[in-house]
Formats: C-alpha cells, structure tokens, sequence
C-alpha cells in the first residue's frame, strides 16, 4: 500500500537517530499543548515513541492523557507544537500512507446501505479513487463482501445502518477502517460501547485480521484484558500531560485465546499495567 | 374498515375531518344566517369559483408563474449563501447578522422600494417572493452543511479527503433534509410574497383580483381567491414532500423508507 520507493529514500531523521531497521512511526520530543495564553492546556509532553512496522500497539493510560492526540498526531490531524512526528521515515504528511481510522462511534452514512458505507475510502484514496466508477459494481464490491464475510456480517451488505445492532455496526466500521488495505490503523476504543460478549468475539475477528494482513495497529483502550490480548506492546501512560511510563512487551503466543486470559501469566501482566494506571491517575509516577 | 391498513385509515381519517370542517361551517352559516357579504359558505364560494373561473385563469397562471420564478431564484440564492456560510466560519459571522436584520423587515416594507426601482407589475412580485423565501433556505442549509460528526471528518481526513470530497459525500447528502424542509416553507412564503406585491402594486394576479372583488364587494370571490391560494400551495406542498421521499427518505420515518 505504501508509496515508498526504497531507492529514493531520503531519510529525514537526525543523525543522531540509531543505525537500525527504520520504524515505521516515529515520534522524537512530539508535544501537543492545546489552545494558547491563559486557555494552554498541554495534553502531551515531549514524547518519543518507535513503532515498527507490523507491530500491534495498544495505548493505555487514565482519561484524558493524550492517546487520542497521540492517534491524531500519527494520522496528521493535529500538528505538534514540539518535536518531530515521523510515519515512513519522513515528517509525517510528506508521503501518503495508507491510514483506517475507526472510533467508539461508528459514523455510518445513514443513506448508504453498509456495502457503500464501507466501500466510501475506496471513492476517496489513490489508486481505487480513479477505478471507482468502474470497479464499484465488480471487483470493489466483492472486495466489500468479503471483507463482510470475514467480520461475521455475510449477508448484511443490502442492510441500512439502523438496521443494524451496535455490535454489527462496529464491525462494520472495521470493514470500513480496512477495506482500502491500509499500511497503518489507528483504533480509538473502538469497542468501549460494546458488552463484553461481542468485545470479546471482536477481539478474535481483529486479531485474524492483523495476522493476515499485518497492518501497523495503534489501539487506544482502556480495557486491560483487550490490551494484552490483542498487542504486542502495551504503553502505558501517565495523567495530563500525558508521557509514556512504561512500554511492555506482551509475549504471549499466537493466536491468542480467551482462556489464555485466564492464565496466571496473563492475569500478572494485566495486574501490572493496572497497578501503573492506578499510580499515573494518583500522580505517584 | 377492517380490510384496509394501519396508515390508509389514518389518511382517511384525516380527509373526514377536513371535509367535516367544511360541512361544520356551511351549516353553522346556514343555521345562524350568516351574510355572503360577512362570510360566504363553501358551496357559494366554489360557485364562484366555477361562475368566474375563465376571468380567473389568467391571473392565476400569473401568480403561480410569478411565485415559481421567485421561489427559483430565492433557492438559487439561498443555497449558495448558506452553502458559504455553512463551510465557512468568517462568511458564517459576516453574513448571519446582516441575514437575521434583513429578515426581520417586514417584506410589505420593501415593496414599494421594489416599485420605485422597477415600476409596478411581475418584477416587484417576483423579487418579493424571492426576498421572502431566501431567509429559511439559507438557515437550513447553513445548518445541514455544518453538523457532521468530528469521528467521520477524522477518518476521512485520515483517508486524505479534500474539503470538496467530505463536502460531496457526506455534508451534502446530510444536508438534504433540512433543506427540503426548508423548500417546504419557502414555497408557501413565497405566494405569500407574491400576494403581497400584487395587491399593492399590480393590475394582474390573484393578488389583484382579490383587491378588486372586495372593492366590488364581490365576497365570493375574494374567498375563491383564497381557496385557490390554498389549494396551489397545499400542492406544491406535496410535491415537495413526494421529491424529498425519493431524495432524502432515509431521513424520515424508518420503516416507511424500508418499504419504499
Ligand atoms: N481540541 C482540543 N482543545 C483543547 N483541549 C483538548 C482538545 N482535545 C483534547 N484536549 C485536552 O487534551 C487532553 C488529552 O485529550 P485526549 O488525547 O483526547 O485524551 P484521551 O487520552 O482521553 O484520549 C484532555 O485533557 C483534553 O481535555
Ligand atoms: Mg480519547
């Protein structure tokens, strides 16, 4: 998906970067202070954070820490007032990677049946952009479909959104974050409105989907059980301003399983990550 | 009744009552002897609607020719000031308080400007129900422009959507109800506009003819008038409605769209 040509790389890091495989995302002393004057609320301390490629990130941390403005940096949607945010070794916004987004709020087009819901990045991002008129009623849609099928809506592609559950409709939504095959994906608690049933069945459907199609995921969450089951690295972060505590990584096996959750080592990791959240909220760290 | 549904009872209980109100005051004015001069009955008026209708034709093509241009061009202007005003935050500060003063002048105010500039006739007509019909326009579509939820612009921004490619598939397509909604109330402002006019500053149109029959002490006739007033805007009305079902249905009454 990435537009990178390997040969023309100009690397735009400074040279005091280390010598190693490059990350994919990059963040070197990125800050964020929100509005100015009397009303400067700085929501990010200088921040340095490496993402690889491929990897499965999950932030954590108590509320209004920063991890939505973290996602907001890495997809170019706020510009940081400090520091340098890199995405496929350039400043970030040079180069066009691939990005799906997908929120607690699902956002379908309540006049588009969920198959053009999610085909709507396709109408939008290069190369499908230019192939749409053409491809919409072939390719494009068997590509929905299947995409469909693979979340568990099969079937549903004819349907309107309210015609949907929320469960169904968060599904969608992933289908939507994905159809276009993105290099990155960025999660904001996109299962925090949802009962933990249907979480947890959407644990396993977006586990399959990062083993088959490795995208780079940064999964914002505040559920611990969801962090160090679908990552591979879990950061922790402290209260506002928000900077990064620790930054685990989580060992356990492919694929994971809902039992695996119960197990002691399981159980201790997450007891950790909660014993940090705790401190960060009560300042302690 | 039983054989027929849910929704066609409930219309045709609607049309009873409408027809019951007539019945109730073609009899209260029978019973209590109520002059033609004071207010005529249903029957008497629909004579004269039928009686006079060949000298009417012309003055209601007239006004239904008027009302339309000046709807036409009160959308057209409406819609482009509010598309402005609805992407734009310093159009949006700029334009709104000149729009709300503009609106509060009553429109029999600026008739007679409209006289002094083009004389008396269509043009004044037209321009008035223009002026009249802009204001909701402007407001509703300034609205539906502006209320798309910040999730959706952030993914599609994160997508790299131009502001035209957010404005063409999302803003635009939500905008639709409001402004049908607003096309709604337009087209009955604008006879309203157009009457106005006419009766102050014509010789032709149903606006005109009012004014002359109530000076002839024609009663029945000032009332056809009003019920061919009526019944042209009560069309266009539904006309409206019939296009925003096919446009914007997915707006309205969920399980009405599903079957339609
Ligand atoms: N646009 C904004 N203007 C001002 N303050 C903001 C804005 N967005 C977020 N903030 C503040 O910045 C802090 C971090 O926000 P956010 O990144 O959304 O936190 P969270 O970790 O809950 O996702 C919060 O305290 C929030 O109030
Ligand atoms: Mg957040």
């Amino acid at each position: 998906m990435m537009a990178a040509k390997p040969d023309t790389f100009v690397p735009a890091l400074p040279p005091s970067a280390p010598e190693r495989a490059r990350p994919l995302i990059s963040l070197e002393g990125a800050g964020i202070t929100y509005g100015r004057g009397a009303n400067a609320v700085e929501a990010l301390t200088p921040t340095d954070l490496d993402i690889d490629k491929g990897d499965f990130v999950a932030l954590v941390g108590p509320s209004g820490c920063g991890k939505s403005t973290i996602l907001k940096l890495v997809a170019n949607l706020i510009r940081a007032s400090r520091g340098h945010v890199f995405v496929g070794g350039r400043e970030v916004g040079a180069e066009r990677v691939g990005i799906g987004m997908a929120f607690q709020n699902p956002t379908m087009l309540p006049w588009l049946r969920i198959r053009d819901n999610i085909m709507l990045p396709l109408k939008i991002v290069e190369p499908f952009r230019s192939e749409f008129r053409a491809k919409r009623k072939t390719e494009f849609r068997d590509r929905a479909e299947a995409l469909l099928e693979v979340v568990g809506l099969k079937g549903f592609g004819d349907k309107y959104p309210w015609q949907l559950s929320g469960g169904m409709l968060q599904r969608a939504n992933l289908c939507r974050a994905l159809i276009h095959d993105p290099a990155l994906l960025l999660l904001d608690e996109p299962f925090g409105a949802l009962d933990q049933f249907t979480r947890e069945e959407l644990w396993a459907i977006l586990q399959q989907l990062w083993m088959d199609r490795k995208p780079t995921v940064i999964l914002v969450t505040h559920d611990l059980r969801e962090a160090a089951y679908l990552a591979t690295r879990v950061c922790v972060m402290s209260a506002r301003p928000g900077r990064i505590v620790a930054d685990d990584a989580v060992p356990f096996a492919r694929p994971r399983t809902l039992d695996m959750t119960f197990e002691p080592e399981f159980v201790a990791l997450t007891q950790r990550l909660r014993g940090l959240i705790v401190d960060a909220r009560t300042g302690k760290v | 009744m039983e054989f027929l549904s849910e929704r066609a009872r409930q219309k045709l209980k609607s049309a009873l009552l409408i027809l019951s109100f007539f019945v109730l005051w073609e009899v209260a004015c029978l019973v209590f002897k109520v002059s033609e001069i004071v207010l005529p009955r249903p029957t008497v008026i629909l004579g004269a609607l039928w009686q006079f209708f060949p000298g009417i034709r012309p003055h209601l093509i007239q006004t239904l020719y008027t009302t339309l241009v000046g709807f036409a061009l009160g959308v057209g202007i409406g819609v482009v000031i509010g598309a402005v005003i609805g992407v734009s935050r310093v159009a949006y500060d700029t334009a709104y308080p000149l729009l709300v003063g503009f609106s509060s002048i009553p429109k029999v105010a600026v008739v007679p400007i409209f006289v002094l500039w083009f004389g008396a006739g269509t043009t004044p007509a037209i321009l008035t129900s223009m002026v009249i019909c802009i204001f909701p326009i402007v407001v509703n579509v300034a609205t539906g422009l502006a209320t798309t939820e910040p999730e959706l612009e952030d993914v599609l921004k994160a997508l790299g959507a131009k502001k035209l490619d957010i404005l063409w598939n999302v803003s635009l397509p939500r905008a639709m109800p409001y402004f049908f909604a607003s096309l709604k109330v337009a087209i009955t402002l604008a006879f309203v506009g157009t009457v106005l006019s006419e009766t102050v500053a014509s010789n032709r149109g149903i606006g005109n003819l009012m004014m002359i029959a109530s000076s002839n002490f024609n009663v029945p006739l000032v009332f056809a008038g009003l019920f061919l007033l009526a019944g042209l805007g009560v069309a266009l009305y539904v006309i409206f409605s019939l296009i925003e079902r096919r446009v914007a249905g997915w707006a309205m009454r969920k399980q009405d769209f599903a079957m339609g």
